[in-house]
């Protein structure tokens, strides 16, 4: 199948779907793959990388869309850019058809086979192709350097000639893909970083990027829902939440919210009073400006001044990453073509039993097929219910145990003298030899390090052989019966000793430091 | 040499054999002890044929010739996966010498007992015989089990508990009749009963061969019932009783030396049957009573229809994998009975060795039942090299693995289970497992989805952090070293 990858045409976008690197991959899978000349200019690579990689570097789009079987892209395709698609064409970019009824309607109406990227199910099998966290990852990253580009001091804390530098405090809102990118990287670049969720078992991902989890004391305090995404929450909730905010607001340098609950607008949870409480010179990062925003002062791609706070709302922040993202989302497209070509033979099966490519699957043949059947599996495990039971389990284990060593000693001690009552004064010098041997034993191989397990079984066989003895007094016995069962025992044992012996040998000489 | 002098030798050699297992205690130690035990060998064996009643030198110095000639030759040929095969037929050989000395014992005309002496002296050729026959069966039932020549699948008799019971029975009534066998009466009578020659044997002889029979059967049905992964309980079991037959015949032959050495070595086997019955969370006699094969269904399925995670298991590709040890700091590898199968562990030396070379902090974890025998992982990897200090006691790393960022487990499965910590209606619930979905990705080689032999599922191949790598281990392994 022939590829087709166009330029992208939205102002501003700099990324591309295909880099020369996924391209060697997407083509062992039997696919001729053909790009716009220029295409990733704006990622940094050029014709020639794409020449190198064995891509055809068609001179402009409609020659893409012409000859290509399927387009790859990174943004929802523009009017213009629809009507240049054919039926029975496949295209794989962004789609978001929550917010796009009108898109979805003129793609179907072209009769194509639409795959969005932003639709791939969040099940464990389709994380590698999940762009919306290799790409919330990147915004998350950017956010922070976007903040730091704005804001007037230091990240890191430092104890200069010229005096004290307290580190800038960071907060995080909503520990996401993206959320925890940002965690990330402010404390790389020294900061104090705090971060809320309204899903509290996220705080020990929070606490392992290097972030402060801040707990809100409340008992309905779950809000975790369908497919690891946030959903919306109680009054009692939010309240608690807002006066967490407004304390934190009076102390923190830079704000990032990445706040975002599935097809709706993002939530407003920092208010313009709790702006104005902020520090001058601080900075706030709004992640959710393209639906909205988490601030109501957010204009989407702007930076606003209010009160001295700096209000970032900035929707492009991966493409302001475009190589890094044009490769980790080419990657994602790789992986989705895996998928989608099972036989390696350079056809593309879109099969709808597959619940990655159902999930993904919009449009087929023109027919809107969103939104897919709610997913069969949770990739969530099960809750650990086990944990209370535990210490049962080890209660009940304690009991069982004999607990009275006493008992068993006095059981002993009655069934010696039993025996010694009877038994001749031969025996028992014996049985003291016995008795002693194994506590002997017992105490030697406890000593004795597991590693060395198996010499110690093979040394015990060798040194079991030692009933050659036995055997050895027989055989020189008037019996001649007698005799020969005592040469097939010093047979059979020597053959233990020996073997037993340098087979330990050859064991020991392999442990090496 | 008198017998007074062979009793100082046997002192000397007891001491030595002592110190023989003492030296096992560290790798540093352990091939001085391995001498200690050979010198004390060759010591009491000198001190034997050298002292009072040993005459027939002839016989002696070619059977043990032959012997050793055949025991040289194993010793050389086996392979380090075949270990635990080695191990379980030596078992048997102590076990058979001992049915025959003990034979020997009874029908030897030069020495007589009587009255109590008699009686307690039959008890322990009785005694003696019956470990040693059912070592034999059981050891040699084993060693087809794990040389593959029988399935390793448990055999369940129906009744068989029953079957067990009868023949422990009638090994007593058989006791009682065999001490009745030898002629009665005040020690006067009894000689005079010997003098004419009524030794009471003829009868004594008929029992202990149908006692012996009927032991042999007992092993035979002992192991057959007990299935593959149980085999390290199995075989530190035989190990244990070989040591008590030798003992026995210690008693019957009033030989302190072989006392003492029947008593090292069965405490040394029931010792290790308890580290590897702890290990597995399991009582010693369910273990003898018969594989998890007929109680297992029964619980899983009830475990099955209520929260059982579900999921799918995600597979990966040898390049990624190799990839993934590029970008870890910490790697574990968790070895299982599925590398000793595949011969796996020399490509996994080299893979560590590759690593060790990148600067990664490099380890394996190895459970107690881990593989066949107590200790098998150990000189697989010593086989191949790997520096003994690499290789980790499930105690000393399970902490760690919350640190670790790859664990590859190669061809294990029960004893990385979760369940058993996490669901308390699993069979292995309990169980100490290796703790290794903490880690921050886990690499599972496998050649299928199949259950491990306790028949669980294990939800370790459906989180988040575990990726699959399919095929045979072997062949796997050096996939990613290639790709290395």
């Amino acid at each position: 199948m022939i590829i087709g990858v166009p330029s992208e045409t939205h102002p501003g976008e700099n990324r591309v779907a295909l880099t020369p690197e996924t391209a060697g991959r997407i083509r062992s899978l039997g696919h001729t793959l053909l790009v716009e000349s220029g295409a990733g200019q704006a990622s940094d690579i050029s014709d020639e990388a794409y020449r190198e990689a064995e891509v055809e570097v068609a001179s402009d789009a409609r020659a893409v869309y012409e000859r290509a079987d399927m387009i790859m892209k990174v943004r929802a395709p523009s009017d213009s850019e629809v009507a240049q698609l054919r039926s029975g064409q496949i295209l794989v970019s962004f789609i978001w058809p929550g917010q796009n009824e009108g898109l979805m309607s003129s793609l179907a109406e072209r009769g194509v086979t639409a795959i969005a990227m932003d639709s791939v199910p969040r099940i464990s099998r389709a994380q590698k192709l999940d762009a919306l966290s290799s790409m919330a990852n990147i915004g998350g990253y950017r956010a922070v350097v976007e903040a730091a580009n704005q804001f007037g001091r230091f990240f890191t804390g430092q104890v200069t000639a010229a005096g004290k530098v307290p580190p800038a405090k960071v907060l995080v809102i909503g520990a996401g893909v993206a959320g925890l990118a940002a965690i990330g990287a402010a404390r790389g670049m020294g900061a104090i970083v705090r971060a809320f969720d309204t899903r509290p078992e996220v705080a020990e991902q929070v606490s392992s990027m290097g972030g402060e989890f801040l707990m809100l004391e409340f008992d309905d305090a779950d809000g975790a829902g369908e497919g690891g995404y946030a959903k919306t929450m109680s009054d009692e909730f939010i309240a608690a939440e807002m006066a967490l905010f407004r304390e934190q607001a009076k102390e923190v340098d830079i704000v990032i919210t990445t706040a975002l609950i599935p097809g709706r607008p993002a939530p407003e949870l920092w208010t313009t009073d709790m702006v104005e409480s902020m520090k001058p010179g601080s900075v706030i990062v709004d992640l959710a400006a393209e639906q909205g925003g988490n601030c109501k002062l957010t204009r989407a791609n702007e930076v606003v001044e209010h009160s001295g706070v700096k209000i970032i709302g900035y929707t492009d922040l991966p493409s302001r990453m475009a190589a890094q993202s044009s490769q980790l989302y080419g990657t994602n497209l790789r992986h989705l073509l895996t998928d989608l070509t099972p036989e390696k033979d350079g056809v593309v099966n879109v099969n709808m039993e597959d619940e990655v490519i159902r999930g993904a699957t919009v449009i087929k043949e023109g027919e809107i097929t969103w939104p897919p059947p709610p997913p069969r599996l949770s990739a969530a495990p099960a809750k650990p219910a086990a944990a209370p039971v535990m210490p049962d389990l080890a209660k009940a284990a304690e009991e069982a145990r004999p607990s009275n060593p006493w008992v068993a000693m006095i059981v002993c001690g009655i069934a010696l003298l039993a025996i010694g009552s009877v038994a001749p004064p031969d025996f028992m010098s014996h049985f003291t030899v016995f008795a002693l041997a194994c506590f002997v034993g017992y105490q030697v191989v406890w000593a004795v390090t597991p590693a060395l397990h198996t010499p110690l079984m093979s040394v015990t066989n060798a040194i079991s052989g030692i009933i050659v003895v036995g055997a050895l007094l027989q055989i020189s016995a008037s019996s001649g019966f007698v005799v020969f069962l005592a040469a097939i025992a010093t047979l059979i044992a020597s053959i233990n000793i020996v073997g037993g012996f340098m087979v330990t040998q050859r064991m020991l000489k392999m442990f090496r430091r | 040499m008198n017998s007074g002098m062979v009793t100082a030798a046997y002192i000397a050699a007891a001491i030595l054999f002592i110190l023989s297992l003492a030296g096992l205690s560290k790798q540093e130690t352990a091939r001085r002890g391995n001498v200690f035990g050979i010198s004390g060998m060759a010591l009491a064996i000198v001190a034997t044929v050298l002292g009072p009643g040993v005459t027939s030198y002839g016989i002696l110095l070619v059977m043990m010739g032959i012997g050793g000639a055949i025991g040289a030759v194993f010793a050389k040929r086996v392979e380090m996966t075949q270990m635990p095969e080695l191990v379980a037929i030596l078992h048997s050989f102590v076990g058979l010498a001992a049915v025959l000395v003990g034979f020997a014992s009874y029908l030897d005309p030069d020495t007589v007992y009587l009255g109590t002496e008699r009686t307690i002296h039959d008890v322990e050729i009785y005694l003696g015989i019956l470990i040693g026959a059912l070592t034999f069966t059981g050891s040699v039932v084993a060693f087809g089990k794990l040389s593959g020549k029988l399935g390793s699948k448990p055999l369940i008799l129906p009744n068989r508990h029953l079957l067990n019971v009868g023949i422990g029975v009638g090994c007593l009534i058989m006791l009682f009749l065999f001490i009745g066998a030898a002629p009665d009466g005040e020690i006067a009578a009894q000689q005079a009963a010997y003098a004419a020659g009524d030794t009471g044997k003829g009868l004594g002889t008929f029992l202990l061969v149908v006692m012996t029979l009927l032991a042999f059967a007992f092993g035979v049905h002992m192991v057959m019932a007990i299935g593959g992964a149980d085999m390290p309980v199995v075989i530190s079991m035989l190990n244990s009783y070989s040591g008590w037959a030798a003992a026995a015949t210690g008693f019957m032959l009033s030989n302190d030396l072989l006392i003492v050495v029947g008593a090292l070595v069965g405490s040394s086997g029931a010792i290790l049957s308890y580290i590897m019955c702890r290990a597995m969370n399991r009582k010693f006699l369910s273990v003898i009573m018969g594989g998890w094969g007929d109680a297992a269904p029964s619980s899983a399925g009830a475990a099955d229809d209520s929260d059982e995670p579900q999921g799918e298991a995600v597979p990966i590709s040898a390049d990624d994998v190799a990839e993934l040890c590029r970008d870890a700091d910490s790697v574990v590898i968790v070895p299982g009975y599925g590398m000793a199968v595949a011969h796996a562990q020399h490509p996994v030396s080299e893979l560590v060795q590759k690593l060790k070379a990148d600067g990664k902090n490099i380890r394996f974890a190895i459970h107690p039942v881990a593989g066949r025998m107590p200790g098998h992982m150990n000189v697989l990897l010593a086989e191949a090299n790997v520096p003994y200090d690499l290789v980790l006691e499930m105690d000393e790393i399970n902490e760690e693995l919350g640190d670790t960022d790859v664990v590859i487990v190669i061809g294990a499965n029960d004893i990385v289970n979760p369940s058993a910590m996490e669901n308390p209606d699993s069979p292995i619930a309990g169980m100490p497992v290796l703790e290794v979905w903490n880690a921050k990705t886990v690499i599972v080689s496998k050649r299928s989805m199949a259950t491990g032999y306790a028949g669980v599922d294990n939800p370790l191949f459906i989180r988040e952090n575990t990726r699959m790598l399919f095929g045979d281990a072997k062949d796997s392994v050096q996939a990613v070293l290639q790709a290395l």
